[in-house]
């Protein structure tokens, strides 16, 4: 009879075990996975910059500063070494930069009616927003999986089998930091600057 | 997304799958029984013809209405959601030239990757009323549908927010019970007809050989009183067919929408947005011609007319697709001025 209950007890422990294990593991593969999805959506971004600069260079010679800090911000965050979710911190802090620097550009577009009007302007705002939409909503997704895959491995009793899974709290995307929202200067003269 | 929401899902998927299963098992058991009660029926009605007439001993009727039930299901499964978006006369976004369309495009590929399911193909059906939809097998086979009205009445971040509640229908596998659903309804409205048809016939027919029997023996009076039952409850479920698959159609989807309405405002995190784009939809007054009953169950908001959703209670619970709007967009604020809420005391 006693052995008959350890056995039961034994099936049902190695049972939760397997299973502990197993999720662990595939919020990993999740968040690993969510990860790449950011990285898709950054290297998007990153061939369309320059295109878009192109397509807008000419309307809007006026804002010349605002352009340049775009170009700037997006080569910098070419250069950033580091891949995986390891490299999270360097990657973000370049890409916050990029964001910003978008932002503030979108915000300039923003306040030109005049240039707003033109239909290549139009469609640029579009990309834009939907470039930028896509960084965040992949950034938003890999927080999401992230925090589950960090909440997990820290409850009770998941907790003791997260060396067997070789589990590690994954970071999170930061955001940026409040000083870089600050609201761009805009110049409604229209005057070219000198 | 937390852990509540998740398991949320997870049931919600576990249960569509389930639901589908046993939704084609009660379509081909009904029409076995069709069958099968039929062949009895016959069967016994045969069973004291003198040695020479027709004796019904092989179950024709049974096998080859349950064959043609379960190729139907099969058909339905595999072509359900072309079925669907044939009958709404919806066209595929494949090359988007006009604005309009390149953003809805954006708007989609964005909320796919804020769901984290792949981006599924995009449709746009030609009605003025505002409204959308969504069917599909699973998130690898899915399609999202929208009316020209909503393109043309709704910001980017309303459309956003439906095209999100129409992606929570997709992760959460409404789609594969819902369009399965759909096309079953069909299948059995049509069957119906023709069946009606063909059964009127046989009715005529059994008269004329129970008029037959009447006169050739004494011995059936045993027979007699079960066979009225068995024939009574038998046509009954035939008249009952298209209601019982109606109805079915219409409980299945209520609850849903709350649950696609918690997601959308989970993947956008503007559960503002969607109260805006439901407020403007409710405010449309016209119905969604294109739309018919079938494919109804599937909209956002039910395109026969937005009268019967706009009350709770016994009567519109048991006939409305949708939940009251009202309560919809309730729910959707509340949870709005919360975020609002939390927002304020973090930069405060």
């Amino acid at each position: 009879m006693g052995s008959i209950i350890f056995l039961v007890v034994l099936v049902i422990v190695v049972g939760w075990v397997i299973g502990a294990y197993n999720g662990l593991v595939s919020l990993k593969n999740q968040t690993l996975n969510a990860f790449k999805q950011i990285d898709v959506q950054l290297k998007r971004r990153h061939d369309l910059i320059p295109n878009l600069v192109n397509a807008v260079k000419g309307a809007m010679e006026f804002e010349r500063s605002t352009l340049e800090a775009v170009i700037q911000a997006r080569n910098q965050a070419v250069k950033v070494n580091a891949t995986g979710p390891e490299g999270i911190k360097q990657i973000s802090q370049a890409e916050n930069v990029l964001s910003s620097a978008l932002q503030r550009l979108m915000v300039v577009v923003e306040q030109y009616p005049q240039l707003k009007a033109t239909g290549n302007i139009g469609q640029l705002q579009e990309e834009l927003t939907s470039t930028e939409n896509k960084v965040a909503f992949a950034r938003q997704l890999y927080n999401d999986t992230a925090t589950q895959y960090n909440t997990r491995q820290q409850q009770f009793p998941t907790n003791m089998v997260t060396g067997l899974a070789k589990a590690q709290p994954a970071d999170l995307w930061e955001l940026e930091d409040q000083a870089e929202k600050a609201v761009p200067q805009v110049d409604l003269s229209m005057k070219p600057k000198v | 997304m937390s852990d509540d929401t998740s398991l949320n899902l997870f049931q919600q998927q576990e249960a569509n799958r389930r639901r589908t299963v046993l939704l084609v098992i009660g379509f081909v058991a009904f029409f076995a029984w069709l069958g099968f009660g039929g062949d009895y029926i016959y069967y016994v009605s045969t069973r004291d013809a003198p040695g020479t007439a027709y004796h019904h001993v092989f179950p024709w009727f049974g096998i080859a209405l349950t064959v043609v039930a379960l190729l139907t299901a099969w058909y339905a499964y595999a072509t359900g959601p072309e079925k669907v978006l044939w009958s709404t006369g919806a066209r595929e976004v494949v090359d988007p030239t006009d604005p309009q369309e390149k953003q809805l495009v954006n708007v989609v590929e964005e909320m796919a990757i804020a769901a984290g399911v792949p981006r599924p193909r995009i449709w746009i059906v030609d009605d003025p009323d505002p409204n959308a939809f969504a069917t599909g097998t699973d998130p690898l086979h899915s399609h999202i549908a929208v009316t020209r009205g909503l393109l043309d009445l709704c910001s980017r971040d309303e459309l956003q927010a439906v095209v999100g509640h129409e992606l929570g229908h997709v992760k959460n596998l409404d789609v594969r019970l819902m369009t399965m659903l759909a096309a079953l309804v069909g299948a059995i409205a049509l069957m119906h007809d023709g069946a009606t048809r063909v059964l009127r016939g046989g009715i005529n027919v059994g008269g004329g050989g129970g008029g037959g029997s009447r006169g050739g023996g004494g011995k059936k009076g045993g027979a007699g009183p079960l066979l009225v039952v068995l024939l009574v409850v038998w046509i009954v479920s035939w008249i009952l067919a298209p209601i019982i698959a109606q109805v079915l159609a219409l409980a299945v989807s209520r609850k849903r929408e709350y649950l696609a309405d918690a997601m959308s405002a989970q993947f956008t995190r503007n559960p503002l947005a969607l109260a805006g784009a439901l407020q403007k939809i409710e405010g449309a007054v016209a119905p969604t011609t294109a739309i018919k009953r079938g494919a109804a169950h599937l909209c956002i908001a039910d395109p026969l007319g937005r009268r019967l959703t706009a009350r709770e209670g016994l009567f519109a619970d048991a006939l409305a697709t949708h939940p009251p709007m009202a309560k919809r967009i309730a729910i959707l604020r509340g949870m709005g001025y919360a975020q609002l809420k939390k927002e304020g005391e973090s930069v405060a």
